[in-house]
């Protein structure tokens, strides 16, 4: 690690990225996310990668798409809309068993649906990782790449407008300049003409013929493979104070940081709260939020929405104990998602009026 | 293999056994018998795509990135690495893994409902970035995998599942000239169009291609080989009237020929 130095969560992230051995980035500008793309943008032809300026989120993501067969460590990203406009890829890209990184800088937090839920089509999941600061997401980045080689999945990064713009003081790791080892299933042109040449296929692989490619068989496989990470890939969670808490407030992302400091002062105050912050979106640390509830009288979701990561909590506490929502949406005009409401007095208000 | 057995006399008992289909198959096709419709021209213009990698003894070095179409079957029948990308996506799979492994040879297989409809933004970009791949166009003017509905470069008047009486310009638009549009781009480097519906165009065809594969190689900037190919099932022709159609419906307005050289 190099000394800690004074610099924006994006390019945190797009240091934490190249060091962790990106070697292909590319994006198409636009708010909260613009900066994470300049920045790897200057950093990646250093190490001979390539950062490319896409012209739409569609080629983006088919340049990601692409960049991945290789067996180069690729990522992409955007803004929730322009995720959207990626989600067709993104489902095709993890039946066919590519490692990709995408960085979500979201607008607020209405997309905790779009990211945990497989926002495309089929029926699939990705790893969705969501750090509370900058510290946090440089840690997260590096386990993004490490988790989507190991898995060879799509993992998100999942942050916010004050994630990609809050200057902080950090350690980030050194880069290093060393290509990473490219995987054995990756494509270089060099099987051709062996008899057996490679196909990366989100429709599988397997010989067009009398016996058939079976395409029902390769679907089986993709979501036996997803219930594997949904069951091998370790849940990660923040919590504190739920020992002996008459509440528990479960909060995610940046937000969470502010939920949690507002339960420390009301620790402080005399009051029995306590809060659960989910690092890993998906899979969902159900155990754990089950048994971070398990002593309370309630517990009560804070997330700058409509109420989405509320359902993943009642699923988690499958009725033991009363889930309130006490959220909300939370915009300023700028419609960037910088939620007027992250404010420990009214967060702080809000827990107060849901103690049991 | 010899050449004789082309030219068999049926007046006298063949010197040979009669040779399977798997005789006449390049190298780098491993499954000759295909499911495509009697009268397809895709298979031809796969063939040719082969046959011109092998010659160019780029095989282990290629890896083509497939759309979706009828052709896509072909995907899982070759002997060259293949990426199996998206509906109108390839040209930007394909620009990933140029840009990753600038010394591969990458080529994209793709239909007009694939590379005209869904992804005309895609391969225009490609071109006019001046992308190093090269593009193959199957062009026949309808949506065959779904039974023959109207695309973008159906003709004028070409009758199909959605244009019942023919394209109307006023309820569905102009076709589009997919090469023309991609020549008038800075970043085209060789864009030619050709045809399978006889024997001098599918030489043609396979001449376009190496010149294209040869543009590619020289590092030239993008390459599309579009490729006018029969699609009798999809319009509703008998199989032997294919190439006559053609050359009557889909000839007459793209145009055949080399558009723009290095």
């Amino acid at each position: 690690m190099s000394d800690r130095v004074l610099i924006e969560g994006s390019e945190a992230m797009a240091r934490a990225a190249v060091a962790a051995g990106c070697r292909f980035f590319t994006g198409y500008p636009m708010t909260p996310f613009t900066e994470l793309l300049e920045h790897m943008g200057a950093l990646l032809p250093e190490v001979n990668g390539v950062c490319m300026n896409a012209e739409s989120e569609l080629e983006a993501v088919g340049m990601a798409w692409g960049a991945a067969t290789t067996g180069h460590l690729a990522a992409t990203g955007s803004t929730g809309q322009g995720l959207s406009l990626m989600q067709e890829s993104l489902s095709e890209i993890t039946n066919a068993r590519l490692p990709l990184v995408v960085f979500n800088m979201a607008r607020g937090q209405g997309d905790y649906f779009q990211a945990t839920r497989g926002g495309g089509h089929g029926d699939y999941r990705h790893i969705v990782l969501a750090p509370m600061d900058v510290p946090e997401a440089v840690e997260l980045t590096g386990l993004a790449f490490d988790l989507a080689g190991q898995w060879r999945t799509p993992v998100m990064v999942l942050g916010d407008y004050y994630l990609a713009h809050t200057y902080q003081a950090v350690s980030v790791p050194s880069i290093d300049a060393t290509a990473p080892e490219v995987p054995d299933w990756a494509l270089n042109g060099s099987s051709g003409g062996s008899g057996a040449a490679k196909i990366l296929s989100p429709l599988g692989g397997g010989v067009e013929g009398e016996e058939g490619f079976d395409l029902g068989a390769h679907y089986a496989a993709c979501a036996a493979h997803i219930q594997a990470m949904a069951t091998g890939v370790e849940p990660l969670i923040d919590s504190g104070f739920c020992d002996d808490a008459d509440l528990v407030v479960a909060a995610y992302g940046s937000v969470g940081k502010f939920v949690r400091y507002a339960c420390l002062r009301l620790r402080d105050a005399g009051h029995r709260v306590g809060y659960v912050r989910p690092i890993t979106l998906w899979p969902f640390p159900s155990e754990a939020v089950h048994n971070a509830a398990a002593g309370s009288a309630k517990v009560a979701v804070y997330e700058q929405n409509m109420g989405q990561m509320v359902d993943d909590v009642r699923l988690a506490t499958l009725g033991a104990v009363p889930v309130e929502f006490i959220g909300g949406p939370s915009w300023d005009h700028s419609g960037f998602g910088i939620g007027p409401d992250i404010n420990v007095p009214d967060i702080s208000e809000r827990i107060l009026e849901a103690m049991p | 293999m010899s050449n004789d057995r082309l030219f068999l006399s049926t007046d006298m008992p063949p010197s040979e056994p009669a040779a399977l289909v798997d005789d006449f198959t390049p190298s780098l096709i491993t499954q000759a018998n295909h499911h495509l419709c009697p009268g397809c021209g895709e298979p031809i213009a796969i063939r040719a795509a082969m046959e011109a990698i092998e010659e160019l003894e780029l095989a282990h070095s290629t890896i083509t990135v497939f759309g979706i179409g009828c052709y896509t079957a072909f995907a899982h029948n070759l002997d060259v690495e293949v990426v199996q990308a998206l509906h109108g996506r390839a040209p930007s799979v394909a620009t990933g893994i140029k840009r990753m492994l600038p010394e591969g040879f990458v080529v994209t297989v793709q239909g007009d409902g694939d590379m005209v409809n869904e992804g005309l933004q895609e391969v225009l970009h490609a071109a006019a970035r001046g992308e190093n791949i090269t593009c193959l166009l199957l062009n026949n003017g309808v949506f065959g995998e779904t039974g023959g509905q109207m695309t973008t470069t159906t003709t004028l008047g070409q009758r199909t599942k959605t244009s019942i009486e023919g394209r109307d310009p006023h309820q569905h638009g102009h076709p589009i000239l997919l090469s023309d549009l991609a020549a008038t781009l800075d970043g085209s480097a060789y864009v030619a169009r050709c045809a399978v519906n006889n024997a001098g165009n599918v030489a043609r065809t396979k001449r376009y291609i190496t010149r294209a594969y040869e543009s590619q190689m020289a590092g030239a900037g993008f390459s599309l080989v579009e490729i006018l190919t029969m699609c009798p099932t999809g319009w509703f022709v008998d199989t032997l009237e294919g190439p006559d159609y053609l050359q009557d419906t889909l000839a007459p307005v793209h145009n055949i020929g080399e558009l723009k050289t290095p």
